[in-house]
């Protein structure tokens, strides 16, 4: 376990930014109760200042996990944001998307939001812009990328796709074998 | 409708008492009145004469008090007082009681929980299938077989129901209630004056055919029944020339025939309880427990989350009044593992009897608390969440591939406070030591929880019952040296097992006790729960092991389970290294062998002052050999002094 470096925080601030934008200053600076970014392995997690120092005391084979997982850097060097930090983005997001409970379960499975099951969204939404998706109860149900702004989804069909999946909380059933370690 | 069915089916273990009353009643008397006409005893008793001349009358009265259970069994929303018919006395009614405190709640005490709008829906479900149960009944009572299934009037009447001819209907029957229990009293006083010595257990030539041919499990079953009546009253009941040992034995065989357990596990578990609970106790082993959820006060509160979960079709109600987080389910149209709800993190699916060991925890905020065996992470996350995602827990687990289901449920409840570490737990102190509280639910042979796993009746042989509790003491003493006994807030241990026999929960704590002076046990707060064993089959236990508290499937309708919580008041003598427990206990030891090899200073003391007057005398008699005058040797020398 260690700090992550100048290359790698830029990697991963640019990645959180596409959610979040400015609102990344509210993770790093939390004068109350100060966290921090931590490698492990392959794997970015973001936890309390005072449990990373108690972590040290665990050896890096034996430590599995601590605080919130946020995502883990490929072979690339490229960083991948994991449905697990969705506690996190979904409280910060800039941009978002509710849909409705008949697109909840499709969504849930695995695929992308289509302009029939939009409950309602963000106004400025640009294309290609990194959204959370909500159901209308407000629970986050996962992140994904804008396919059009949201000027643009207003004249599209009912089967056209408004955004594309990435992550979904339906993973923690689909992929509970390669998400976490 | 369904409402109220499946809320009977699950609810309390009571119907099975009463199962058994029933079965006992009847079967008993056709097998008196078989055995008269087979085995042609010259042996006869009054009772035989009496019963065989009123067999038809008893017959009738017997269906008639069947009935009377059946209409108060419906009724028992209404009227909870009546639970328990009058007309059993074979049961003591405290035991009835006392198992009546079981860990879910009637349907009366779900009013002051729960949210008015869902109680208003199920009371009037209830009472409307229930007032067409009467109805139903009521009409075709008379012509109808009593024995034929009442679920197929139930629905065709249900319309008949409105408010006036409920009262009718509950007046009338409280009356032919009356009628019935003074019957059946009469019946059953009658039937207590004369009892028989019935042959039950098979002759020598009988057992022979029978370990031969293929196992009829009726008999068998039949036969438990009878024995354990037996022995509840050996002295009366017991057949002339056959010991107590012959019918333990049979109960045993019968056991292993009838459940398939092996023959070792049967009678470790059979030595637990009395003759009639030990039935009770395999017969809820082969029922599956209810389905319970936590809810996840991190993300959502049980209100709330009940609410949601109904409008997708889930039929749920409060556990009880013990807990202000839990949910039973009875049934549900959407699968309960995979709910936008779950997915989300809203709640987790765990057993009832899990929530136990951490309510007795007890973990405060701010504190740093370890879970040594925390996989899947229900504990874990309850700890999370009671300590608001304040303080640490270190959540271990010394299977590599369980941690990665730990680690799911963690992230997806978002416990953002925990450290999973994947360590041999009796490493611990030497890892990291100094925590407020530690929690061990240790593993075990899981002869509470057969109903989820019923590999655990063959798979367990007598090895598996020294081993496990090896494993668990070393267990326990890394547990206690671990915790900062100076901790301001905390300085206490949790141990639990799934568990039900002595050699994996009380030998292991008392052991722990004698080998940690620096431990007591405390009260484990939980409100329910039978008190742990002070003695069991000559061996005697600290006394203050009855603070520890037993559950068992047939009295609560949990998993069989066991709660220890220590407090530490001093730290440990060997709290200064750092080792673990396994490696002092290796030290240890090997000083005490290597003590005892030799011979220390305080053998034997050598007294100066006394000495000294044999000394000079033994002096005096050589010079005095070697033909010297020892007085003047002497005194010249203390002259020249």
């Amino acid at each position: 376990m260690r700090s992550l470096t100048e290359e790698e925080t830029k990697v991963v601030f640019e990645k959180l930014a596409n959610y979040i934008g400015r609102n990344i200053t509210f993770l790093i600076d939390n004068k109350e109760d100060p966290h921090v970014f931590r490698l492990q392995k392959d794997r970015v997690y973001y936890v309390n200042e005072k449990i990373a120092k108690y972590a040290t005391a665990i050896a890096r084979q034996n430590l599995m996990s601590l605080g919130i997982c946020f995502g883990k850097f490929t072979k690339t060097g490229k960083f991948r944001l994991h449905i697990t930090s969705l506690e996190y983005i979904s409280k910060y997001a800039k941009y978002k998307i509710w849909i409705k409970q008949n697109g909840e379960m499709p969504y849930l499975y695995g695929n992308n939001v289509l302009k029939a099951h939009i409950g309602k969204m963000s106004d400025d939404i640009p294309e290609h812009a990194g959204v959370v998706i909500f159901n209308m109860n407000d629970i986050p149900l996962g992140f994904g990328v804008s396919a059009k702004s949201t000027i643009d989804t207003r004249n599209l069909q009912p089967n056209g796709i408004v955004a594309f999946r990435q992550a979904d909380i339906g993973e923690y059933l689909r992929d509970e074998d390669t998400l976490f370690t | 409708m369904g409402v109220n069915r499946s809320k009977r089916k699950q609810k309390d273990p009571l119907p099975i008492e009463e199962f058994h009353s029933k079965k006992l009643k009847s079967e008993k008397k056709e097998l008196e009145q078989n055995g008269i006409k087979e085995t042609k005893q010259t042996k006869e008793t009054k009772a035989k004469i009496t019963k065989d001349e009123k067999p038809k009358k008893s017959d009738k009265k017997d269906n008639k008090s069947k009935k009377s259970k059946k209409s108060k069994k419906s009724k028992k929303i209404e009227e909870s007082e009546d639970v328990f018919p009058d007309d059993l006395p074979e049961v003591d009614l405290d035991e009835l009681a006392s198992a009546r405190k079981t860990l879910f709640d009637d349907d009366d005490d779900e009013d002051n929980l729960e949210g008015e709008e869902l109680n208003d829906e199920f009371d009037l479900e209830g009472n409307g299938s229930v007032g067409s149960d009467f109805d139903s009944e009521q009409e075709q009572d008379q012509d109808q077989p009593i024995f034929s299934d009442d679920d197929e009037y139930d629905s065709d009447d249900i319309e008949k129901l409105n408010v006036k001819n409920i009262e009718l209907f509950s007046n009338k029957l409280d009356q032919e209630k009356a009628e019935e229990d003074a019957d059946a009293e009469e019946e059953l006083l009658e039937g207590n004056t004369v009892q028989s010595r019935a042959k039950i257990l098979p002759t020598e030539q009988e057992e022979e055919a029978l370990s031969k041919g293929p196992k009829d499990v009726t008999i068998s079953r039949t036969r438990l029944i009878e024995i354990t009546k037996v022995l509840e009253d050996f002295k009366n009941l017991a057949e002339e020339g056959r010991s107590r040992t012959d019918y333990i034995n049979r109960f045993v065989k019968d056991v292993c025939d009838y459940f398939n357990y092996t023959p070792f596990l049967a009678e470790k578990l059979f030595n637990l309880f009395s003759p009639t609970e030990a039935l009770e106790f395999f017969e809820a082993n082969e029922i599956a427990r209810p389905v319970t959820i936590r809810t996840n006060t991190l993300k959502s509160r049980r209100r709330n989350l009940a609410q949601a979960l109904v409008n997708k079709g889930v039929n749920l109600q409060p556990i009880g009044n013990w807990t202000k987080v839990g949910l039973q389910i009875f049934d549900s149209q959407v699968p309960i593992g995979a709910t936008p709800e779950y997915l989300a993190g809203h709640y987790i699916l765990q057993a009832a009897s899990s929530f136990l060991p951490v309510m007795a925890l007890d973990p405060q905020e701010n504190e740093r608390i370890l879970d040594m065996a925390a996989a899947p992470g229900g504990k874990t996350t309850y700890i999370s969440s009671m300590m608001k995602n304040t303080g640490v827990v270190f959540a271990n687990d010394s299977n590599k591939a369980r941690t990665k289901s730990l680690i799911a449920n963690i992230h997806r409840l978002g416990c953002r406070n925990t450290i999973v570490c994947n360590h041999d737990a009796r490493e611990f102190p030497k890892v990291i030591g100094g925590f407020d509280r530690v929690l061990l639910d240790a593993p075990c042979s899981g002869t509470g929880v057969i109903s989820k796993d019923n590999s655990v009746k063959t798979s367990r042989t007598e090895k598996d019952f020294i081993d496990v509790p090896y494993l668990q003491k070393q267990l326990l003493l890394s547990a206690i040296d671990s915790v900062n006994a100076n901790s301001e807030t905390g300085g206490y241990i949790v141990y639990s097992t799934c568990s039900v026999t002595v050699d994996e929960n009380e030998a292991v704590v008392n052991y722990a006790l004698r080998k940690r002076p620096n431990v007591k046990l405390v009260e484990t707060g939980l409100i329910i729960g039978k008190e742990g064993f002070t003695g069991y089959r000559g061996k005697h236990f600290n006394s203050s092991l009855k603070l520890t508290r037993r559950y068992y499937p047939h009295t609560y309708n949990v998993d069989g389970f066991y709660v220890a919580k220590f407090k530490k008041t001093a730290p440990s003598p060997h709290d200064t290294s750092k080792a673990g427990a396994k490696e002092k206990e290796a030290m240890i030891r090997a000083d005490e062998e290597l003590e005892e090899s030799i011979i220390k200073d305080d053998f034997s003391k050598f007294e100066e002052e006394e000495d000294r007057k044999y000394i000079e005398k033994a002096v005096k008699i050589s010079l005095r050999k070697k033909g010297i005058n020892p007085k003047k040797v002497l005194n010249g020398k203390s002259s020249d002094k």
